[in-house]
């Protein structure tokens, strides 16, 4: 099963990827070359597998909700790329 | 005399903690071997020499009150960019956090501090840790110190090749699928591995987190099991990191191999082999049943499925965890006027060219339509992986195989075909599938001068059997003195 240039467009769009057209044709190339090539899964019967998640065998760790850290200063605003006072600014979401 | 710079691990904190040697001069015995090779070699991004400075003479003050700072005390390490660092910058080798300074240290750097460790900077990686030979960074290129047309592996290649060329005593670096052990076989190092789950990932940056351990790289096997020691353990910040208590590993190593089951798995002798990588590890095999070791030959049987299975796997939750880069709150945001926009030219603008890939791959693998086909079939068959290890280890304590196919390859050699570079991983992925504990160390040289790493695999949670295989064939060998002319 090829993958196609459509293919390559709706993926990147579901990713949030602006893609150049010669970035769109590369890897439109790559996907098809790679999937072949693990299309080699197809073969094995795993109608009875369980599928594996994680390895973990100590299940879910808990502690009590308690709150340790101090409340946020300005650190949490040091990496934004644009701030207005203590927000963090965004372009418009509703026209 | 060794030069400082040369000292390992315990001996340069033996000597701080006896007073011989203060942590400064330590430090500035790091650095200035970090001036001399670094336009050689190019391991590290950023180069904290002031914060360094001041670490050391803290340690050295404590030293001087008569406290004791630590097993680390005032030793020089270097951490990879993947591993946030409070106030020094640290960018995943990535465009999109080229700028990112953390306002918090990862639980591993905090633990490396807490036991004395002077951190001298940040070490390159590929983008995201995603790649085997360090190309794959968008801020600078790493070379091999054995061969500078050579990589150093990848995706820790700066640490492998800091480490290999003395600019650091340890290292610390992050494996996903050969991370740490392809570097450092590539680079004539000792690196390992940690079951997943030994070792909190907490301020660790995401790659695909059923996979994602962080481990150590230093030169011989009892260094790497001191920083182990060091950094594992359970975390109240890191739900998948164990609560098992953390063993002396240092205590384990002069045990011996005699009556130890080891395992050599056939399908990791294959066709298309370097002849000296194959010759390299039989002879090693060979150096420990020497030492009283019982070596048998064990199956996986479903290694052919492993790449696939890893590549749908990661690129699947690598796709999932690079969702957060946004540019709203961190990282670099592209000009534009609609939030939509925003989010897309960011992302092209922020990521290189294998990130996009996987992206891609990962979004395609679980999109509607073809879940099950990749997504979900690459989970089952990694179950039948892990039975396969189950299976060998009911009878073995231990499985010995190469690190990679080949030696460090040349820059540029792999970068053109994506599944060629991906087939670098082929005997190291396995083991993250898994979760298992994993060793990497030196076992000779081939033709061209080249490190060549073995690798020792251990049941989960059993660091304490692959370090103890590491140190009685480092004991018996050299290979592990060797240190690149550079």
């Amino acid at each position: 099963m090829a993958i196609t240039r459509e293919q390559v467009r709706r993926v990147a769009a579901l990713a949030r990827l602006r893609l150049a057209p010669e970035e769109e044709e590369r890897l439109t190339g790559d996907l098809d070359h790679i999937l072949e090539a693990f299309a080699r899964l197809s073969a094995i019967d795993t109608s009875t597998v369980a599928p594996t998640a994680h390895v973990e065998d100590f299940g879910a760790l808990l502690r009590p909700d308690t709150v340790e850290n101090p409340p946020a200063g300005d650190e949490a605003l040091a990496n934004a790329p644009a701030r207005d006072g203590r927000f963090f600014k965004v372009p418009k979401i509703i026209e | 005399m060794t030069a400082l710079h040369e000292l390992s691990l315990r001996d340069a904190a033996a000597r701080v903690r006896r007073r011989e040697t203060s942590s400064v001069e330590l430090v500035r015995a790091a650095l200035d071997r970090i001036a001399a090779v670094e336009p050689a070699v190019g391991a590290f991004l950023t180069v904290t020499e002031a914060e360094a400075f001041a670490a050391a003479q803290a340690i050295d003050r404590r030293v001087a009150a008569g406290e004791d700072p630590g097993p680390l005390a005032g030793v020089p390490v270097g951490i990879k960019d993947m591993i946030c660092t409070a106030g020094v910058r640290t960018t995943a080798g990535s465009r999109i956090l080229e700028r990112f300074v953390p306002a918090y240290d990862a639980t591993v750097t905090a633990r490396l501090k807490a036991a004395g460790a002077v951190i001298v900077g940040k070490l390159n990686c590929d983008e995201f840790a995603m790649g085997s030979s360090t190309e794959n960074s968008a801020l600078g290129t790493t070379r091999n110190p054995w061969d500078g047309s050579r990589v150093p592996g990848g995706s820790s290649g700066g640490s492998g090749a800091a480490v290999a060329a003395g600019e650091c005593h340890a290292a610390l670096g992050t494996d996903t699928g050969g991370s740490v052990r392809l570097p450092a076989a590539f680079c004539g190092v000792v690196g390992l591995k940690p079951t997943y789950g030994r070792v909190s990932r907490y301020g660790v940056i995401a790659y695909a987190s059923s996979l994602d351990q962080v481990g150590p790289l230093a030169r011989d096997v009892a260094d790497t099991a001191l920083m182990l020691e060091v950094i594992a353990g359970h975390d109240a910040a890191d739900s998948t990191a164990s609560p098992r208590p953390v063993p002396s590993y240092g205590a384990v190593l002069e045990r011996g191999v005699r009556g130890l089951r080891l395992g050599l798995p056939r399908e990791y002798f294959v066709e298309g082999m370097q002849p000296e990588v194959e010759a390299g590890v039989r002879a090693a095999v060979r150096e420990l049943e020497r030492l009283g070791a019982i070596v048998e030959p064990v199956s996986l049987p479903h290694t052919e499925y492993a790449i696939a299975t890893y590549y749908l796997i990661a690129t699947a939750e690598a796709s999932s965890n690079l969702a957060r880069y946004d540019g709203i709150r961190y990282g670099l945001r592209a000009p534009a006027d609609s939030l939509g926009t925003m989010y897309e030219t960011s992302r092209a603008a922020g990521f290189g060219t294998e990130v996009k890939r996987r992206i891609m791959l990962g979004t395609y693998a679980l999109s509607a339509g073809y879940y099950d086909a990749y997504y979900l079939k690459a989970q089952q068959v990694r179950t039948l992986i892990r039975r396969d290890f189950d299976q060998a280890f009911q009878r073995c304590e231990a499985l010995v195989t190469p690190v990679a196919p080949t030696t460090a390859f040349r820059l540029g050699e792999k970068v053109a075909d994506p599944l060629t570079m991906y087939l670098s991983d082929i005997f190291t992925i396995s083991v993250n599938l898994a979760g298992l504990p994993s060793l990497a160390l030196p076992c000779g040289f081939d033709g061209s001068g080249l490190p060549i790493g073995l690798q020792v695999i251990g049941r989960p949670f059993d660091e304490e059997t692959v370090l103890r295989v590491g140190a009685a064939y480092e004991h018996a060998t050299e290979w592990h003195r060797r240190r690149p002319r550079i």
